[in-house]
């Protein structure tokens, strides 16, 4: 391995600009989590700082690292550094094996707008996604406190029981493209046939479990207030905390991103042949990349709105909805896209297979369920 | 760097992280030293140019049974729970039982000399999925399809181990 070879310069520099990205967009993503908020309760929010309050990411920083950093007394001192730390890490690694773009080839070297190119990349994703669980798990143990402890085993059990789901409706994902490589899986979406036109249950499922995944309200059970205190970050203060905090919302931007790839496209974007045309590759890959990180932005959009309008659950209603709820549902889908690809027509069979879906709630709806009389 | 240095400082951390699974007095330290050997070993896989084992390794081993062996270790009350030392005779058994044992291996190795693989028989696709996904679903039908089924028996089970009888508390 030639530690300067072109090649290793250039894949080096792509994940510099992409840890550079996503630190960016989780730092003024707590900015626009806070406008967002105020918006949405009638309220102004953050506006000291700077015209329109747009330093309070950095005021927010410095106030992290000036803070004491205590260690509790009792506690597993090296876990109890290790849990953020692991957190952050887990919450970066995802982002490797998202395409951002095509290739693009600058002063004689090609740049591939992605981390690594592995043919098992969407497994990649999983396997750190469930991995990212150790974090609060060890943070939550290491603190010695049982309110952190109950905190770390509910993001446990929420993670496991949330992935199968997911995995499950990635599975339908993966019979269409044939490929486990999420550059195989946006090729396959170009020209507009992204997958949400055909796996719109698919994409609803996904959704819900990256919010469990990502421990946001609805489901963020894990950091409880009312029931918790802090939840497994209860006993953390200064730049520790900062860091779970800063992972959740890396994990917001990633997610959003393996969203974009899997069912929105990923780098395609309408006109990418008149851009072609006109301005050359290398802008038109630029702009997929814009493209990408934009619809990537939505979906923090989207956790951001759902957090200011839906109650939390409760835990036993959140493990119901997660067991009896979206693992039949994803089993359905599967089912579903399986026989839409065997007819050849997996287009009007993702639609017969939601219409048919409603109607059989409403159905049962009707049938068993009994209605109280107010 | 060299491939096989790779794989002699790869191999190190193995062992070295496997002996510190049975060493360290900690419980919650013992689980996460079998973690780091489980990533060890996906090290390994990926050596041997074996992807998808290496991904499905980490989801399955690391990712969710040593989340559950945590999970389980950390609601116990080690203070009161703290299984008590052996004898050290029984010490001694052991490291004996456990030497002996190492040695037949290492003899056993020795002794049939295995050969080393034909640089030019080598297929670079051997490990990876379409490959490993045709020979599961055409040569080993049969053992895969009754893996499945022992597998829903086991979910049963679990299921109805798990179940609330009527009547009974709800915690």
């Amino acid at each position: 391995m030639d530690l300067l070879s072109d090649f290793f310069l250039a894949k080096a520099a792509f994940i510099g600009i992409v840890f550079a990205i996503t630190l960016g967009i989780a730092a003024y993503s707590t900015y626009f989590e806070r406008k967002i908020a105020a918006f949405m309760q009638d309220r102004i929010g953050p506006d000291r700082a700077g015209p329109f309050g747009i330093l309070q990411p950095l005021a927010d920083a410095v106030k992290m690292f000036m803070k004491e950093d205590f260690i509790p007394a009792n506690s597993n001192k090296w876990l109890f550094i290790a849990g953020p730390c692991l957190s952050m890490l887990t919450a970066l690694m995802t982002s490797a094996v998202v395409p951002f773009g095509d290739t693009v080839t600058i002063g004689g070297v090609t740049f591939d707008l992605q981390g690594i190119d592995v043919n098992i990349g969407i497994l990649w994703v999983f396997g750190i996604v469930s991995l990212g669980v150790y974090g609060i798990l060890i943070g939550g143990w290491a603190s010695n406190n049982k309110y952190s402890l109950l905190g770390a085993i509910r993001a446990a059990s929420q993670n496991i029981s949330y992935e199968l789901a997911m995995g499950l409706a990635i599975i339908a994902i993966l019979l269409f493209t044939g490929s486990l490589s999420t550059k195989a899986i946006v090729e396959g979406q170009q020209n507009g046939h992204w997958n949400i036109f055909y796996q719109p249950l698919g994409f609803i499922i996904f959704l819900i479990c990256a919010f469990a995944e990502c421990n946001r309200t609805p489901f963020d059970l894990p950091e409880c207030e009312t029931e918790l205190i802090g939840g497994y970050h209860t006993e953390y203060s200064s730049m520790k905390l900062g860091f779970y905090l800063f992972a959740e919302y890396i994990n917001m931007f990633i997610s959003g991103a393996v969203m974009a790839t899997l069912y929105f496209g990923g780098y395609d974007y309408p006109g990418i042949d008149f851009v072609t045309a006109q301005f050359g590759n290398n802008i038109a890959v630029f702009v997929g990349m814009g493209a990408l990180i934009g619809k990537a932005l939505l979906f923090v959009f989207v956790f951001m709105w759902v957090r200011w309008t839906l109650p939390r659950f409760r835990y036993d209603q959140l493990m119901g909805l997660g067991w009896a709820g979206l693992i039949p549902l994803s089993m359905y889908n599967v089912v579903v896209t399986a026989f839409g690809i065997l007819i050849g027509k997996p287009f009007t069979a993702g639609i017969v297979g939601v219409v048919l879906l409603i109607l059989g709630l409403l159905i049962h709806d009707q049938l068993f369920v009994k209605k109280k009389i107010a | 760097m060299a491939i096989s240095n790779i794989w002699y400082f790869l191999s190190g951390l193995t062992l070295l992280s496997a002996l510190m699974v049975v060493l360290a007095k900690n419980p919650i330290h013992s689980v996460l030293y079998l973690v780091f050997t489980f990533f060890c070993i996906s090290g390994h896989y990926v050596l041997l140019n074996a992807q998808f084992l290496m991904a499905v390794n980490i989801i399955v081993y690391a990712g969710a049974i040593m989340v559950l062996f945590l999970f389980v270790i950390m609601m116990f009350d080690l203070k009161k729970n703290q299984p008590e030392s052996k004898s050290s005779l029984t010490k001694l058994a052991g490291s004996v039982v456990a030497g002996t044992l190492l040695v037949l291996l290492i003899a056993l190795l020795r002794k049939n000399n295995l050969p080393a693989p034909s640089e030019v028989n080598f297929k670079s696709q051997t490990g990876m999925v379409e490959t490993l996904g045709k020979i599961l679903y055409t040569e080993y039908l049969l053992p895969f399809e009754l893996i499945s089924i022992l597998f829903f028996v086991a979910m049963v089970g679990a299921v109805m181990l798990g179940k609330r009888e009527a009547g009974e508390r709800n915690f």
